[in-house]
Formats: structure tokens, C-alpha cells, sequence
């Protein structure tokens, strides 16, 4: 007899039936079997191109929800997280990060306000059993109740300039009344009070729904978006496109821009951490560390020389000194370069500033830029 | 797509035509599908000394770099330098698209290497679990 395997099992969406059905090559994901992209689509490269100029669909059910309610939920959410929540008007999101004592990352967050009293943070999916049980730990002492709702939903992205029109088709909520990182409730293919929030990870405009997470309905709402945007073009996207359209619009990744050992300063998020607020886990430290300077910041480059950077490859000075490490880098299908976020000493991050990537032990000239790499042009 | 039976290939999925000594080398259709769209390839220089089995290059896609491994042992002749400005005409044709050509040390190796059909059994198993 073999021992019993030992290895976690795979998570699945409610979509995965659907997604090998359609031939998509999958990839393991923090422990969840994804899309990583849809030969249908014709790869990556056009699945990024169909969200910045016409409109693209992800499963992102692996995200994790976490819902805090009651008449202690404000205090709670402002408690542990680094934005103010008290700015927030019922149907208003805004991105923010639970972050631990030390001012570094337990995880980024969009934290929606719902109700007068019931707030819902979307979470990373790599994160989701850290986060809910760090949320429950830290706010224990508010009355709040605290549900973790990662598995009731199956989170479809619809994002890109055209992604307001084929949503509208299947809805009756009227969607130019919803702004950037607003949020609304309405029947979405005949599904009633479904959350539809106009937030992405891509660096376009599009919105989230969130349905049922039951294989029937997941499958659906999946095809009958597919189906409804065909005229436009829509494609069904992966992970592989998500990561270079976050790249392109400098949207942190956990595990590489943020983590357990990165704070908030050196991230560059400064404007989403209200240090006015009196109170929140992290603060003092972060007091500390801004009177203390940064080490390294978070800064964009692109190759200037022939070569990728890619994620954990080292950055030298012009003499080959190790200076810093890449977080994240990738060819950038729109803007056609190869861009990469890295974190080096400030005084190598001005803008124009020549670095060197070790790409298989050869120094790649590459050129400090401003980042956002790519910001998409907005309406008025 | 059918490999063509006049090639050899590899297990790390290049594959080579020899014509006497010399010989042209590419990587398979298989192999560019797994990787997807292609960005990047990097060529040894035309002299460069091969030896089978080792690593004479790599290949990036937009997620993933790969390396490439000689087929053969032998001396790079002539690199495909369409490569450079598109490496994307590995993704509409692997077995056209070469990527160097290679005076071959021993011709007699590529007996050691995939037939067509073995080859077409070993990615079917490959990509089939």
C-alpha cells in the first residue's frame, strides 16, 4: 500500500468544466487550477490586446471575500485596514491593505462599503485563509460579525473600454450611473441583486459580478456574456493577460510588489494609506520608517537592450554592483517593450536613470521610466 | 499538425534535419503551443562549438523562458536572423521557422533521436495527463 497522498488538493472554480471544454491551457495558481490562457483567443498577446481596445472576460472566482457587518463594522474596517473607510458612501470602493504591526502587507484589498453597516473586502486567493482568520483574530473586540464568503461566489471580470456596452445588454441596472469604484445591485441574465462593481485589475474600465457559485448558473453567465459581446469582439482571458495588464498599469501583485517584509512606503501606495487616520494596525511603524527613510522604492523600468527582465532577476548599477531585484517583468503587449517593476535604492530611481538587469549573467541596459507604464485615457 | 518524418526530434522537443554533415535545427509545433505566443529568441553565435544535450540558447514567450538543447553536437554555420525582429513566425510555422544550422561532429547521434512517430506517441502521452 502507498501512503496516502500528503499534497493539498487542487482548488477548482465553478467554471472549470467549462474552461477545458474550451481547450484552455491551465496552470496552478496559489492552489487553484486556472486558465492561463485560451488558445480560442489566440493567446495572450491578443487576449491583452482585446481588453485595452475592446472588452475581455476572466473567472476570477479564486479571489476570496470577506464580510464584516454590524453596528462595529466601520470601526473594524478602519481598525484593520490602511485606507479611511469613513470616506466611503454606501455603494463606494476603494483599494486599500490589511497590513501587519510592523507597517508590511497581510494582503491588498478592495474594501466595498455595502450597507451602513456591512462592509465586503475582496481579497487575494493565495491569501484567503490567512486573511479571514487575521480579520477574525484583529477585530475581535468590535461588534462586528465577521463571515467569510470566498466560496458563495463566482467572480466573472468583464473589463476593457467596451466592457459598459455587452454588460448593459444583460442587465437592467443602469450602468452609466455607476462610477469608477462604485458599486450597485441589479439583475444581471435574469439573476436578481447581484453585486456589480466597476473594478478591475487591469488598468481599463470594466466591472466584477458576482453570482451564485453554482456550476449551472456559473456556466451560464459565462456563455451568455460570451455570446452577447461576440459582435465586439470579446475574448475569454487568463492569468496571463491579467499579469501583464496589471504590470503595464503598475497594479501591485502580493508575493512580489507587496508582502510580509515590503511596507507601505517602499510599495509607493502612500496614497492609499491615510496616516491622518488616529488609529490603524501598521501606523506607528510606518510613523517610524517615514522619518527614518526608505531602503529601496518600487520602480519602473524597460529594457533598453535586447533582452526580458523577468521576475526575481537581480538589477545592477552601470559598474555590475548589485543594486536591487525585479518583482515583476514581462514583455508589455500593448506597449510593445519590455517593462519590469524592481525595488533599488532611491537614489537609482530617478526618472532616466540607467540600470543594468543580470539576464543569464549578462549586464541588459535598461532605463528608469514613470510608471504608470500604461494609464488608459479617461472620458472627460 | 503532422511532424514531418524527415526530421528527428528531441524529448526536450527541438528538432533536426541533417542533409550529410549538416543540419538544420528548430523546435516543434508542440513546443511552441505549450510555450505560446513567442517573444524572444536567443541564438548562439554562428562558430559556436554544440554539444548534444547541452544548452545552446533559450526561447521566452510572453510568461516563460525555455532553454534550448542541441539536438547534435557540432558548429553553428548559420543562425535564422529573421528570428530577431520575428520570433512570432516560430508560432505560425515551428517546422519552417528554423533557428540555426549546424555542421554536424558525429551524423551517426541522430540515430539516438525520435522518429516522427515516436515522437508524435511521446507528446500525445506528454500532454495527455
Amino acid at each position: 500500500m502507498s501512503a496516502l497522498p500528503t499534497t493539498p488538493t487542487i482548488r477548482k472554480t465553478a467554471l472549470n468544466a467549462v474552461h477545458r471544454q474550451m481547450g484552455t491551457k491551465m496552470v496552478e495558481f496559489n492552489g487553484w487550477d486556472m486558465p492561463v490562457e485560451y488558445p480560442t483567443s489566440g493567446g495572450i498577446i491578443a487576449e491583452h490586446m482585446a481588453v485595452r481596445t475592446g472588452v475581455g472576460i476572466f473567472d476570477v472566482s479564486h479571489m476570496g471575500d470577506i464580510r464584516l457587518s454590524g453596528p462595529g463594522a466601520l470601526a473594524a474596517v478602519q481598525h484593520i485596514s490602511m485606507n479611511d473607510a469613513a470616506r466611503l458612501a454606501v455603494g463606494q470602493a476603494q483599494y486599500s491593505a490589511l497590513l501587519y504591526p510592523q507597517g508590511t502587507f497581510v494582503d491588498d484589498v478592495i474594501v466595498h462599503r455595502l450597507a451602513d453597516d456591512e462592509y465586503l473586502l475582496v481579497i487575494n486567493a493565495g491569501t484567503r485563509e490567512k486573511d479571514f482568520n487575521w480579520v477574525r483574530e484583529n477585530t475581535r473586540n468590535f461588534d462586528c460579525r465577521v463571515e467569510n464568503l470566498s466560496d458563495d461566489f463566482t467572480q466573472i471580470a468583464i473589463q476593457g473600454p467596451r466592457a459598459v456596452v455587452v454588460l448593459q445588454k444583460l442587465t437592467d441596472a443602469d450602468l452609466s450611473s455607476v462610477k469608477f469604484y462604485w458599486v450597485m445591485r441589479g439583475t444581471v441574465c435574469g439573476l436578481r441583486n447581484i453585486l456589480i462593481a466597476r473594478t478591475g485589475y487591469t488598468g481599463e474600465d470594466g466591472f466584477e459580478i458576482y453570482i451564485p457559485a453554482d456550476e449551472a448558473t456559473s456556466a451560464r453567465v459565462w456563455n451568455e456574456i460570451l455570446k452577447t459581446g461576440k459582435d465586439l469582439g470579446i475574448l475569454p482571458c487568463g492569468l496571463g493577460a491579467r499579469n501583464t495588464l496589471r504590470l503595464e498599469a503598475k497594479l501591485p501583485l502580493y508575493e512580489h510588489e507587496i508582502s510580509d517584509t515590503i511596507n507601505v512606503w517602499e510599495a509607493g501606495l502612500d496614497r492609499f494609506c491615510k496616516m491622518e487616520k488616529p488609529e490603524f494596525i501598521g501606523r506607528a511603524a510606518l510613523e517610524k520608517a517615514r522619518t527614518e527613510g526608505l531602503n529601496r522604492v518600487l520602480t519602473g523600468i524597460e529594457m533598453i537592450d535586447r533582452g526580458i527582465a523577468r521576475d526575481g532577476y537581480k538589477v545592477q548599477d552601470e559598474t555590475g554592483r548589485e543594486i536591487g531585484y525585479v518583482t515583476s517583468g514581462s514583455p508589455a503587449p500593448f506597449l510593445k517593450k519590455n517593462i519590469a517593476l524592481a525595488y533599488v535604492p532611491p537614489a537609482f530611481s530617478e526618472i532616466g536613470r540607467e540600470l543594468k538587469v543580470d539576464i543569464r549573467g549578462q549586464g541588459v541596459t535598461a532605463r528608469v521610466v514613470p510608471t504608470p507604464f500604461y494609464k488608459r485615457q479617461k472620458k472627460t | 499538425m503532422s511532424y514531418p518524418p524527415d526530421f528527428k526530434y528531441t524529448k526536450q522537443h527541438e528538432w533536426i534535419k541533417a542533409d550529410g554533415d549538416s543540419a538544420t535545427v528548430g523546435i516543434t509545433n508542440y513546443a511552441q503551443e505549450s510555450l505560446g505566443d513567442i517573444v524572444f529568441v536567443e541564438t548562439p553565435k554562428v562558430g559556436a562549438e554544440l554539444t548534444a544535450g547541452k544548452a545552446f540558447g533559450t526561447v521566452e514567450s510572453v510568461k516563460a523562458v525555455s532553454d534550448l538543447y542541441a539536438p547534435a553536437s557540432g558548429t553553428v554555420t548559420e543562425v535564422n536572423g529573421e528570428l530577431a525582429t520575428a520570433p512570432e513566425k516560430i508560432n505560425k510555422d515551428a517546422h519552417s521557422a528554423w533557428i540555426m544550422k549546424i555542421k554536424l561532429k558525429n551524423p551517426g547521434e541522430l540515430n539516438s533521436l525520435l522518429s516522427a512517430a515516436d515522437y508524435e506517441k511521446f507528446v500525445a502521452e506528454e500532454g495527455g495527463h
